[in-house]
C-alpha cells in the first residue's frame, strides 16, 4: 500500500503542478539531501571497512600465537626443543614451527634494516603456533612453559588485539548509528521544509479542498515534489561521496587503518541504496506532515 | 439533495443565522437575497460544508454532515458546483487549467473540446491561457462559473455571480444556469440584483428567499 503510494506519487505526473513550485524550498531540500547523502556514503564506508577489519583481526588472533624463546647462547637449542615438546603435547595446538632465519630477518627488517647480523645478536627465536579447534588454554600453557622451558614466553596476541577488535566493532556500530541519525536528520529537515511549504500554500490547499480534492490528492502533490527533490539531491550527494572515496589515496601508500576505508567489490553497490532510502524518508516525512496539516484544516 | 433543518451559525459572537431551514430539490431554482452582511455567503458556505452549523442538521445527498468524513465531504463537493464570491483560483495556473481543476482533482479525464466549448460559452475562449490575476472582475466570475459547472454537478450554488459583469453578460450567465436547471440541476443564486431575479422569473419558476432578522423567509410576489 505504502509502496504503491510512493509509486503513484512519483509517477502521477500532474498532481504536483497544482502546487506552485518554490525555488527556495526546493533548492534547500535538494542541498540538504545531497549533503546528507554525502555524509551517509562515509558512514557507510566506515561501517563496512571497520566491519572488515574487525572480522580479519578476530579470525587472525583466534588462529595464531607466538612463543618467544630467549636464552643464553648455547642453551637456546635445548630450550627451543623443550618448548616444542610442550607445545606438541598441548591440546588445541594444531601445529608449531620455528621460524627460520630468513623469516626472522624479514620480520625485523622494517625496524633494523637489511644488514642485521642475526647470528651475532642475541635475538630470540620465534615459534609460530597455529591453534586448532578449540583454541589453547593460554594460562595453562604459560605455566607449563615456565616449568619446562623458562626462556620461552607465550605471546598470544589476544592481549593487545582484543581491544582493537572491540574498537573496530564499536566503530562499525557508530557508522550504523550515524546512518540512522543521518536518515533521522533528513526526515526532520524534510518535515520542516514540507511544513513550511504547506503553510505557504494555505490558499492553494483551500481552493483544492473547495473543488473536491481529497486529502490524499493534495498530500500527493507535496509528497511528489519532496520525494523527487530528496531523490535527486541524494543521488548527487552519493555520486560526490563515492567519487571522493574512490579517489582516496591508495591502500598501500596510506597508513594502516585508513587503508581499509573504502568499498571492496560488491560493497560498491551499497551506496546505490542511499538515494532510494532518501526518497522513502522524504515520502514518509512529507506524507505524515501533509496529512497532519490537512486534518487540522476545516 | 441539500437539506438544512433549524440550522444556526455565528462567527464566535451572537448568531448570524438562527433556526434556518431549506430543502433544495432536484430541478429547483432559488434566489437568495438580503442586504450586504446579512449572511448570504455564510448560508452558502454552510451548504457546501465550508462552515459547520453550530446547531441544527445539515444533510448532503442524504448523508448527515456530522457523520461525513473528510473524503465524504470532498466527494459531495464534486456534486456541488460553487461560484465563490471571491472566485478562489490557483493564481499560478492558466484559466483553462483552473476551470478544469475539478476534473483534475477527481481524476477524471478532461475533454479538450468540451473545455473549449465551455470557455467559449462564458466568453473566455481568448483568455484560456491567461493567469487569473490578469483577468478583470467580470472575467473572473465567468471563469468561476465555468469551473462550477464543468463537473455537471447536481447543484449549483452561485454567490453574486453577476456582481462584476455587465447586463448582457449577466443575462448570458443566467441563461447558462437556466439551461442547467432545465437539465434537472438545482440552482441557488445569492444576489441583490433584483433585475436579474425579474429576468430569471420570465424563464423559470424561481423561488426567492430573503434573509431578514437572522431568518430565511420566502419573499413575496412583489419582485
Ligand atoms: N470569517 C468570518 N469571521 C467573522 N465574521 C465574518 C466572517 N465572514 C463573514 N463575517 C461576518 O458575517 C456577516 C455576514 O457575512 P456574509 O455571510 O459574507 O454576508 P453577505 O454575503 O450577505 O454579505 C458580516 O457581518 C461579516 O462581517
Ligand atoms: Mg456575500
Amino acid at each position: 500500500m505504502r509502496g504503491a503510494g510512493l509509486l503513484a506519487a512519483v509517477l502521477y505526473p500532474r498532481a504536483d503542478r497544482v502546487v506552485p513550485p518554490s525555488g527556495h524550498t526546493a533548492r534547500l531540500t535538494i542541498f540538504t539531501a545531497a549533503a546528507m547523502a554525502f555524509l551517509a556514503v562515509f558512514a557507510l564506508a566506515l561501517s563496512l571497512a571497520t566491519g572488515r577489519l574487525a572480522e580479519r583481526w578476530a579470525s587472525e588472533l583466534a588462529r595464531t600465537a607466538t612463543v618467544r624463546v630467549s636464552a643464553p647462547q648455547g642453551q637456546v637449542e635445548t630450550q627451543l626443543r623443550a618448548a616444542l615438546e610442550v607445545l606438541r603435547t598441548t591440546p588445541g595446538v594444531a601445529s608449531a614451527r620455528v621460524l627460520d632465519e630468513a623469516e626472522e630477518r624479514a620480520l625485523l627488517e622494517p625496524w633494523f634494516g637489511p644488514d642485521l647480523p642475526l647470528d651475532t645478536l642475541p635475538i630470540p627465536k620465534l615459534i609460530e603456533v597455529i591453534e586448532g579447534e578449540p583454541g589453547i588454554d593460554a594460562e595453562g600453557l604459560r605455566l607449563r612453559l615456565r616449568a619446562e622451558a623458562p626462556g620461552a614466553v607465550l605471546d598470544d596476541h589476544t592481549r593487545w588485539r582484543q581491544p582493537l577488535v572491540k574498537a573496530a566493532d564499536r566503530l562499525r556500530m557508530l557508522g550504523l548509528v550515524a546512518i540512522v541519525l543521518i536518515a533521522g536528520a533528513t526526515a526532520a529537515m524534510i518535515t520542516l521544509a514540507a511544513n513550511s511549504a504547506l503553510a505557504a500554500n494555505g490558499q492553494v490547499i483551500r481552493v483544492l479542498r473547495l473543488v473536491g480534492a481529497r486529502d490524499s490528492y493534495i498530500a500527493r502533490a507535496f509528497v511528489r515534489q519532496f520525494t523527487l527533490r530528496a531523490f535527486a539531491g541524494a543521488l548527487a550527494g552519493t555520486v560526490l561521496g563515492v567519487a571522493a572515496i574512490a579517489f582516496l589515496p591508495d591502500a598501500e601508500t596510506a597508513g594502516n587503518f585508513l587503508t581499509g576505508l573504502g568499498f571492496r567489490g560488491a560493497e560498491w553497490l551499497w551506496p546505490l541504496a542511499i538515494a532510494p532510502l532518501a526518497a522513502v524518508v522524504a515520502f514518509v516525512a512529507t506524507r505524515v506532515a501533509a496529512f497532519r496539516v490537512l486534518r487540522s484544516l476545516t | 439533495m441539500i437539506e438544512l433543518k433549524d440550522v444556526s451559525y455565528g462567527y464566535g459572537g451572537s448568531d448570524l443565522l438562527s433556526g434556518v431551514s431549506l430543502s433544495l430539490q432536484p430541478g429547483s431554482f432559488h434566489f437568495l437575497t438580503g442586504p450586504s452582511g446579512s449572511g448570504k455567503t455564510t448560508f452558502l458556505r454552510l451548504c457546501y460544508l465550508d462552515l459547520m452549523a453550530t446547531a441544527g442538521r445539515v444533510e448532503l445527498f442524504g448523508q448527515p454532515a456530522r457523520k461525513m468524513t473528510r473524503d465524504d465531504i470532498a466527494h459531495a463537493r464534486r456534486r456541488i458546483g460553487v461560484v465563490h464570491q471571491d472566485c478562489q483560483f490557483l493564481d499560478h495556473l492558466p484559466v483553462s487549467q483552473n476551470v478544469a481543476l475539478p476534473l483534475e482533482v477527481a481524476g477524471r479525464p478532461e475533454n479538450p473540446a468540451d473545455l473549449e466549448e465551455l470557455l467559449a460559452w462564458v466568453g473566455l475562449a481568448e483568455r484560456a491561457d491567461a493567469l487569473p490575476p490578469e483577468l478583470s472582475g467580470g472575467e473572473r466570475q465567468r471563469a468561476a462559473l465555468a469551473r462550477a459547472v464543468i463537473m455537471s454537478p447536481d447543484v449549483v450554488l452561485a454567490d453574486e455571480p453577476t456582481g462584476n459583469v455587465d447586463w448582457e453578460m449577466s443575462l448570458r450567465l443566467l441563461s447558462l444556469l437556466v439551461e442547467l436547471n432545465r437539465m434537472g440541476k438545482a440552482i441557488l443564486i445569492a444576489t441583490h440584483d433584483l433585475n436579474l431575479i425579474r429576468a430569471a422569473k420570465k424563464q423559470v419558476s424561481a423561488r426567492v428567499l430573503r434573509i431578514r432578522d437572522r431568518q430565511l423567509q420566502l419573499a413575496g410576489a412583489d419582485l
